[in-house]
C-alpha cells in the first residue's frame, strides 16, 4: 500500500452491521455446506457411530462419475431456460398489456397476479396438480380428454410444472416491467407513434433498450430462481416423477442428503449449484459491461 | 502483490479445511445404570391411538408400581417425522429417550448409526421368547446380535371383492397366473374397475411376485450382500408384476405412479376389484364403500395350493445405546412387547402379535386375522439386513426399476441389471 491513498475505515463502519448479518447468515454456512462435501459425512458419522474421514475430492468425483447426475443437470438447464424465457415473454407482454388497458380490466389484472404472486408454492402446485387430475380434474373434462394422465409422461409432466412456474413466477416480472415502463417519459413514446413504429417495433427499438436495467435484474432473478426450482417438481411430480425423470438438481440434492442421510454427497451437489449460478450471474454482467453498458 | 495475497488466503483455507472436520456426535454406550428415576419412552403415534394409549399407559401403571421411585415418560411421535427425530436423538444423546419404537426395516441402519443397544443376552434369557417367530426375530437381528424385541408384525394378501366374482361366476385365483387372467376378465367386464390394482411405487406388494418365481433381492450373510434382483429367476417376477400394468387391467399411465396406499385407496373407494392389501389395511377398508363386499385370501404362489411369500414388516421396540438406566430399560421394553401387552394390543389396534402361539390365539376370535395368520407361517421373506438397505429403499432402487419397465424406458433385462449395481454399490460403501 502507498502512503498516498489512506485506508479510510468509516466506509466499513458503515457496512459493519450488514457484513456481520451476511457474514453469520451466508458465509458461513456456505463455508459449513464446503467443508462438509469434503468429508465422508452420512448419519453413522453424524451421529457418532463411524468416524468422519477427510475425502478430499472424493465426493466430486462420485458425483461427476454418475452418470444420473448429467442427465439432471442437463434437464435442469433445459427446464429453468424454458422457465425463464415462458416467465419473460408473458411477464413483459401483461406489462405492456397493463399500460393498454383502462383501470378496471388494469386493476382485475393486477389482482389476479397478485393473487398468484401471493399464493405460496405449495399451494399452488397442490392446485394445479388438481386441475389437471386424471380422474377429478376440470381441466381434462374440459379438453375432453378423458382419463389422461399428465404426469405420466417426461415432458407433459415437465410442461405441467412449467406452467405452475410462469403462473407464480410472472407477476413479479410483470409488476416490475409496468413500473419501468411507467417511468419512461411519453414523449419518446409519442415521438415512436408519430413516426408509425407498430407496438413490435416500439418495444424493440425503444422500451426494451430503456428497460435494459430493469430486465437484467429480473432476468437474473428469474435464472436464479427457475434454477433452484424445488417445490413444484417436488409436490407436482410427486419427488421426481415416474422412475426420477422429473428430478431437477435441487430436488436430486434434497433426494441425496435428506432422504438417504448422505449429507456429504448433497453438500458437493449443493457447491456445484453455487458455483454454477455464480458463474452465470458473473458471466452475464460482464457480458453486459463489455458492450458498454452501465448498470 | 496480489498474486501471493490470495495464495495465502488459499493456502490458509485449505489448511482450515483440512484441520477442522464437521461436527459429530460421541454417541459411546452409557456406562450407567442407575435403577431409579425416569425413562423416556418413545411411541408411533398411529392414526387413531387412543386404544394403543391404554394398553400402554397399564404396562406403564404395572411397571411404576414393581419399580418404586421410577417414573415412566411416554411421547408419542407422528410416524411422518419419525426418521428426523430418530436421527436426532442419535445426535444428541442428552435429548434422546431410552427405549424406542422403530420399523423393522431401520434395525439394521440404526446399529450402523451406533444408536441401538445389543440385547442379545437378555433377549436369550427371557422366557417368552422360545415362540418368537422366526421371521420376527430376524427382524431385530444384525450380524448374529439382538438389537430390541419385536414388537408386532404386518403382513400382505389378497382383497377381492365377493360381490364382483359373484356377478361375473369368477373362482378365487389359485395361481400367480390365474390371478392375472382373473385380473383382465374383470377390467373386461366392468372397465371402470381396474382388475387387480398394483402401483409402480409399492415395493412390497412386488416384491411377493419376485419372491414366488424364486427370486430374491440379495443373497448373502452377515455383512457382505450382493444383489440378486438381476438373477433370471427375480426377472421372471419382475415381469410378471410389470405385466400387470397395462390397459387390460391396471394402466401404466395410472398405475406407475401409485404407492401402497393409493392402491389401498382405491379398492376402499370400490375402484378395484383385487387389490394387495395388509392387515393393517383392515381398518381403512372396512371404512370404505365395499364394507361387507370383500374378502381376503393369501396371494397365491405360482403353483396351485402355495402361497407367496410375503414380506414381513412391523415394528420392534429397542433401547437406546445412550440410555443411563440399561437394567430398566430393557425390562420396560419386554413388558411392552410381552405375550400379555401383545394380546392386549390386538384387540385394541389389530396389531399381529410376533409370537406364534398368541398369533394363533388371536386367529380364532377374530376370523379376518386368519389369511393373514395363513400367509405367515406359510414363511415370510425379510429385506437384507444390511445398513446399506435404508439407503437403498429411500433412494428408491426398487420403484425406480419397476416403473422403468412400467413406462417403457428399459426392459426387465436391464432396468434389474442397473438396480443390481445400484445394490451393489451401496453395500459396498455401506459395509
Amino acid at each position: 500500500m502507498s502512503p498516498r491513498t489512506k485506508p479510510s475505515w468509516t466506509p466499513w463502519l458503515y457496512l459493519a452491521p450488514a457484513l456481520v448479518v451476511l457474514g453469520g447468515l451466508l458465509a458461513y454456512p456456505i463455508y459449513q455446506l464446503g467443508l462438509i462435501s469434503f468429508f465422508q459425512y452420512t448419519q453413522a458419522q453424524v451421529s457418532g457411530g463411524e468416524p468422519t474421514s477427510f475425502q478430499g475430492l472424493g465426493n466430486y468425483a462420485e458425483l461427476f462419475g454418475d452418470d444420473q447426475f448429467w442427465q439432471v443437470l442437463g434437464a435442469t438447464v433445459v427446464f429453468a431456460a424454458a422457465c425463464v424465457v415462458s416467465t419473460l415473454a408473458v411477464g413483459c407482454a401483461l406489462a405492456v398489456l397493463l399500460t393498454r388497458v383502462r383501470a378496471v380490466p388494469r386493476l382485475a389484472l393486477m389482482l389476479a397476479a397478485l393473487g398468484a404472486w401471493a399464493t405460496p408454492a405449495i399451494t399452488g402446485s397442490t392446485v394445479w396438480l388438481f386441475l389437471f387430475d386424471p380422474d377429478f380434474g376440470p381441466v381434462n373434462r374440459v379438453l375432453g380428454l378423458g382419463d389422461h394422465s399428465w404426469t405420466y409422461g417426461r415432458f407433459s409432466a415437465f410442461f405441467l410444472v412449467l406452467l405452475e412456474v410462469v403462473w407464480c413466477s410472472f407477476p413479479f416480472v410483470m409488476v416490475t416491467v409496468y413500473a419501468g415502463i411507467r417511468a419512461v417519459p411519453a414523449e419518446v413514446l409519442e415521438a415512436a407513434e408519430l413516426d408509425g413504429a407498430s407496438q413490435w417495433r416500439v418495444w424493440r427499438s425503444v422500451l426494451a433498450p430503456m428497460l435494459r436495467p430493469i430486465l437484467v435484474v429480473v432476468t437474473i432473478q428469474s435464472v436464479i430462481w427457475d434454477f433452484k426450482v424445488f417445490t413444484q417438481i417436488y409436490v407436482m411430480t410427486n419427488g421426481g416423477g415416474i422412475a426420477g425423470q422429473n428430478l431437477v438438481l435441487n430436488v436430486y440434492a434434497y433426494q441425496k442428503a435428506f432422504a438417504s442421510s448422505q449429507y456429504s454427497l448433497g453438500s458437493a451437489i449443493g457447491v456445484v449449484m453455487l458455483l454454477i449460478l455464480l458463474a452465470v450471474t458473473l458471466g452475464y454482467l460482464r457480458l453486459l459491461r463489455r458492450q458498454g453498458e452501465e448498470l | 502483490m496480489k498474486l501471493p495475497s490470495r495464495l495465502a488466503a488459499l493456502l490458509a483455507a485449505a489448511a482450515v479445511i483440512t484441520a477442522c472436520a464437521p461436527q459429530t456426535s460421541s454417541n459411546s454406550s452409557s456406562d450407567k445404570d442407575e435403577k431409579t428415576g425416569t425413562l423416556r419412552v418413545w411411541l408411533f403415534q398411529e392414526v387413531g391411538n387412543k386404544p394403543k394409549e391404554k394398553v400402554v399407559d397399564s404396562v406403564v401403571t404395572a411397571f411404576e408400581k414393581d419399580h418404586e421411585g421410577t417414573k415412566v415418560d411416554i411421547e408419542y411421535i407422528p410416524i411422518e417425522t419419525r426418521a428426523q427425530r430418530v436421527k436426532a436423538a442419535f445426535n444428541d444423546p442428552k435429548s434422546a429417550p431410552d427405549v424406542m419404537e422403530y420399523g423393522n426395516t431401520d434395525t439394521a441402519g440404526y446399529v450402523k448409526d451406533g444408536g441401538l443397544l445389543d440385547v442379545t443376552k437378555e433377549f436369550g434369557a427371557w422366557s417368552e421368547t422360545k415362540d418368537t417367530d422366526p421371521t420376527a426375530r430376524q427382524s431385530v437381528t444384525v450380524d448374529g446380535k439382538i438389537y430390541g424385541a419385536p414388537f408386532y408384525v404386518g403382513v400382505r394378501a389378497l382383497y377381492y371383492r365377493t360381490d364382483v366374482f359373484e356377478e361375473l361366476g369368477l373362482e378365487v385365483p389359485k395361481t400367480m397366473d390365474e390371478l392375472a387372467a382373473t385380473a383382465r376378465k374383470i377390467r373386461a367386464a366392468e372397465p371402470e374397475l381396474y382388475g387387480l390394482v398394483v402401483g409402480g411405487a409399492y415395493t412390497y406388494g412386488a416384491m411377493p411376485f419376485v419372491w414366488a418365481n424364486g427370486g430374491e433381492i440379495a443373497e448373502g450373510k452377515g455383512g457382505s450382500y450382493a444383489s440378486a434382483i438381476d438373477s433370471a429367476a427375480a426377472q421372471k417376477g419382475i415381469k410378471a408384476y410389470t405385466s400387470l400394468f397395462s390397459d387390460d387391467n391396471c394402466p401404466a399411465a395410472k398405475c406407475a405412479g401409485m404407492g401402497g396406499n393409493d392402491t389401498v385407496t382405491a379398492f376402499a373407494a370400490g375402484k378395484a376389484g383385487m387389490a394387495i392389501g395388509g392387515d393393517f389395511s383392515h381398518t381403512a377398508v372396512e371404512a370404505g364403500k365395499v364394507k361387507g363386499k370383500y374378502a381376503v385370501v393369501p396371494l397365491p404362489g405360482v403353483r396351485a395350493g402355495s402361497v407367496a411369500p410375503a414380506f414381513a414388516g412391523g415394528n420392534n421396540i429397542g433401547v437406546l445405546k445412550s440410555t443411563s438406566h440399561r437394567t430398566l430399560a430393557v425390562e420396560l421394553m419386554e413388558q411392552l412387547t410381552s405375550k400379555k401387552t401383545q394380546a392386549s394390543m390386538f384387540e385394541a389396534m389389530g396389531f399381529l402379535p410376533t409370537f406364534s402361539d398368541v398369533r394363533q390365539q388371536v386367529a380364532a376370535k377374530e376370523p379376518y386375522v386368519e389369511p393373514f395368520a395363513q400367509t405367515l407361517s406359510a414363511g415370510t421373506k425379510f429385506v437384507p439386513a444390511s445398513p446399506a438397505w435404508a439407503q437403498i429403499d429411500s433412494s428408491l432402487v426398487l420403484p425406480t426399476m419397476f416403473q422403468e419397465v412400467i413406462s417403457g424406458k428399459k426392459d426387465v433385462a436391464a432396468a434389474s441389471a442397473d438396480a443390481a449395481k445400484k445394490m451393489n454399490d451401496a453395500f459396498a460403501s455401506m459395509g
